[in-house]
């Protein structure tokens, strides 16, 4: 057997299982540590982490619970850890605890939610508003939608970073779609993959603020055992840490671990344009429904519509931006889902009144197909 | 309020500056516990540089916040999830939980179980006052059956948990049970259990004036509730002596087990090393 130079990046072009792209983005973002619960259609991402986290030097742990795989990963990762759980939809609504003190606490971690039908392991996009909202309390999250394997891998390593960044839990919005296919995968090289490590203090523990942000909104942040001493808590702190009742503390604290990501809409939100130059229709579109939704727009100009598609790759923030400027452009949107309409929503708070929203909806366990959206196009062409 | 530094208390050094007044009732046993723990880790010499004191929600749970040291708090009932991935990923920190009755008990019963299971290399000190204390004194299940508290205004219709058996069963390492009204050995088994090498459980009895004292023992001295619980203990030595029916309002105190087993390093492991 030749000799693997680097276990953690498997540099070339494979063949690869969306679930099991995850794990190698994972690793490839330097991954240390990994916690899940059983659950499909998330289960190879725990089995492939299983195999490959211990062989790397990281460490796996399968929790008694989803409770247990997040906290243990905002565990690790106050440890020090870059730190990931995976699960699906069931799995996440018992997640939304630990992503509650994430983001109270400023903790950096990744959370892959494989999207399911209620118990069944079929195709859908209704938890996308859970996603955003799921945890209590006032707070922005960080959400991306891959729409492929290629995709998987790289905003899997694209989340590690802004997780890292902006001390905050990132999720990976996956869907049964795209976590159960397999297609082909190119891993760069290793220098060739930006990673982003959290910022750490550049002053003497006794000097240290460890809630008090610079101009970014972000503190620092060290790792236990390295003698900063911090206490973190869900409770109001101020920013020694320290638990206080003062209205104006809960307002800063909620303030600015909002703002630092508000103020980062040009580093955080991501689209893709496609046929939009000229476009009088716009499809709207994220996840695995963007293959269906660029095919139909395809299909579309060849039939000479002036149809083009707005591509969401960051579905939280909204790219509200974005999705303004096609409202302009175009009498007619089409917010394009699977599910009962819901991101639909959003879309029309933003277009606000500027053009027609019209919701293609689907949850009956299967994606749109392009002739379904072409369809919409049409009617509404 | 400031509190006057009559005769400094040596062990005020070991409390994170600006956390006091600390927020416990009068004569609660939960205080008591913080001041054991710095006894004991005194006694050791524990580097708080490298501790991490973990508190879950109730009034045990913040004794953390008083110490010195790394810590975290504010969720019920997850403090070993948050300690295995910290011990995990770190082993040379020694870790620390205090939780209440509630938390090791009824919502974080399970991960009890787990992590004893698994001899997860962290020490779990569980602060018992027979009632969820913070809420106002809802029935707990530690509480003996009878009693009256908030929740059960007609007395009690469960049985008590006894969490040292739990833990015993479920494969704990280091298991005992101590009690307020025994400072001395309290703190000597905390230091047994902070030095030991695996999952180590200690539950300490603690007299709660405020709510279980005033419902359910008809007091709210907290010199009344340390002897009730003094007048309720039997040692483990004697209680071999005991029948059952007189064993079932009594904390047998004492050291359960303590033997050595591989600690837990991960659900997978690679077994040539790094790759």
């Amino acid at each position: 057997m030749p000799q693997v130079p680097n276990r953690r990046v498997l540099t070339g072009t494979h063949f690869m299982l969306g679930n099991h792209a995850v794990v190698e983005g994972a690793l490839a973002a330097g991954c240390d540590f990994f916690a899940g619960y059983p659950i499909t259609p998330a289960n190879e991402i725990s089995e492939h982490m299983a195999r490959r986290l211990p062989e790397v030097g990281g460490k796996f742990l399968q929790g008694e619970d989803e409770l247990c795989s997040i906290f243990a990963v905002t565990g690790a990762a106050l440890a020090g850890a870059r730190a990931m759980t995976a699960t699906a939809s069931a799995g996440y609504n018992y997640m939304q605890e630990g992503l509650e003190y994430a983001i109270a606490a400023e903790i950096p971690c990744v959370i892959v939610d494989v999207q399911r039908c209620r118990g069944e392991n079929f195709a859908t996009q209704a938890d996308v508003m859970q996603m955003r909202w799921g945890p209590s309390g006032d707070h922005e999250m960080i959400v991306l939608a891959p729409s492929s394997v290629q995709e998987l891998f790289d905003t899997t390593i694209r989340a590690f970073n802004l997780a890292e960044k902006y001390r905050m839990p990132v999720i990976v919005m996956s869907e049964t779609t795209i976590a159960l296919m397999r297609e082909r995968l190119v891993i760069p090289r290793p220098e060739e993959i930006e990673i982003v490590h959290r910022a750490k203090p550049s002053v003497p523990p006794e000097e240290f603020l460890p809630f008090q942000a610079g101009p970014d909104g972000v503190p620092p942040l060290p790792a236990f055992g390295e003698g900063y001493r911090v206490l973190y808590s869900l409770n109001p702190h101020d920013e020694r840490g320290s638990i206080h009742w003062d209205p104006d503390v809960f307002e800063a604290m909620y303030r600015r671990i909002t703002h630092k990501i508000t103020t980062h809409y040009d580093d955080i939100v991501r689209t893709e344009s496609f046929y939009l130059d000229d476009a009088r229709i716009g499809v709207v579109a994220y996840g695995s429904e963007c293959r269906s939704a660029l095919e139909a727009v395809e299909l579309a100009r060849a039939k000479g519509i002036r149809a083009g598609m707005l591509k969401l790759a960051t579905v939280w923030p909204v790219p509200e931006r974005e999705i303004a400027s096609l409202a302009r452009q175009c009498a007619t949107i089409l917010a394009v889902e699977m599910n009962l309409g819901k991101y639909a929503r959003e879309i029309e708070r933003v277009a606000c009144g500027t053009c027609q929203v019209v919701r293609v909806t689907k949850n009956r366990g299967v994606i749109h197909t392009p002739g379904e959206i072409l369809e919409a196009i049409e009617a509404h062409a | 309020m400031t509190i006057p530094d009559i005769v400094p208390n040596p062990l005020r050094r070991y409390l994170r500056p600006g956390s006091l007044p600390h927020f416990f009732c009068s004569g609660c046993g939960a205080a008591q516990v913080l001041n054991f723990f710095l006894q004991a880790a005194d006694e050791l010499g524990l580097d708080f540089d490298k501790l991490v004191a973990i508190g879950g929600v109730g009034c045990a749970a913040r004794i953390p916040v008083y110490l010195h040291a790394e810590a975290l708090h504010g969720i019920h009932g997850r403090t070993l999830p948050w300690a295995t991935g910290i011990k995990l990923h770190n082993p040379e920190l020694t870790v620390v939980i205090f939780a209440g009755d509630g938390d090791a008990a009824a919502i974080g019963g399970n991960h009890l179980i787990q992590a004893a299971r698994r001899n997860l290399d962290v020490t779990m000190i569980v602060v018992n006052n027979l009632n969820f204390a913070m809420t106002g004194g809802q029935v707990a299940p530690t509480t003996f059956p009878d009693l009256v508290t908030s929740t059960t205004p007609y007395g009690n219709r469960e049985r008590a948990f006894d969490l040292c058996q739990l833990a015993v069963a479920a494969g704990a390492t280091f298991v005992a049970r101590c009690s307020t009204h025994r400072p001395r050995v309290t703190i000597h088994t905390l230091k047994k259990a902070i030095q030991h090498r695996g999952f180590a459980l200690v539950e300490v009895i603690c007299q709660c004036p405020t709510y279980f004292g005033r419902r359910a023992i008809g007091s709210d001295d907290p010199a009344q509730g340390i002897r009730w619980i003094a007048e309720h203990s039997v040692s483990l030595y004697r209680a071999g002596e005991l029948a059952e029916e007189e064993l079932a309002d009594k904390f047998i105190l004492g050291t359960f087990v303590e033997k050595e087993a591989p600690v837990f390093e991960g659900s997978s492991v690679y077994p040539g090393g790094e790759g």
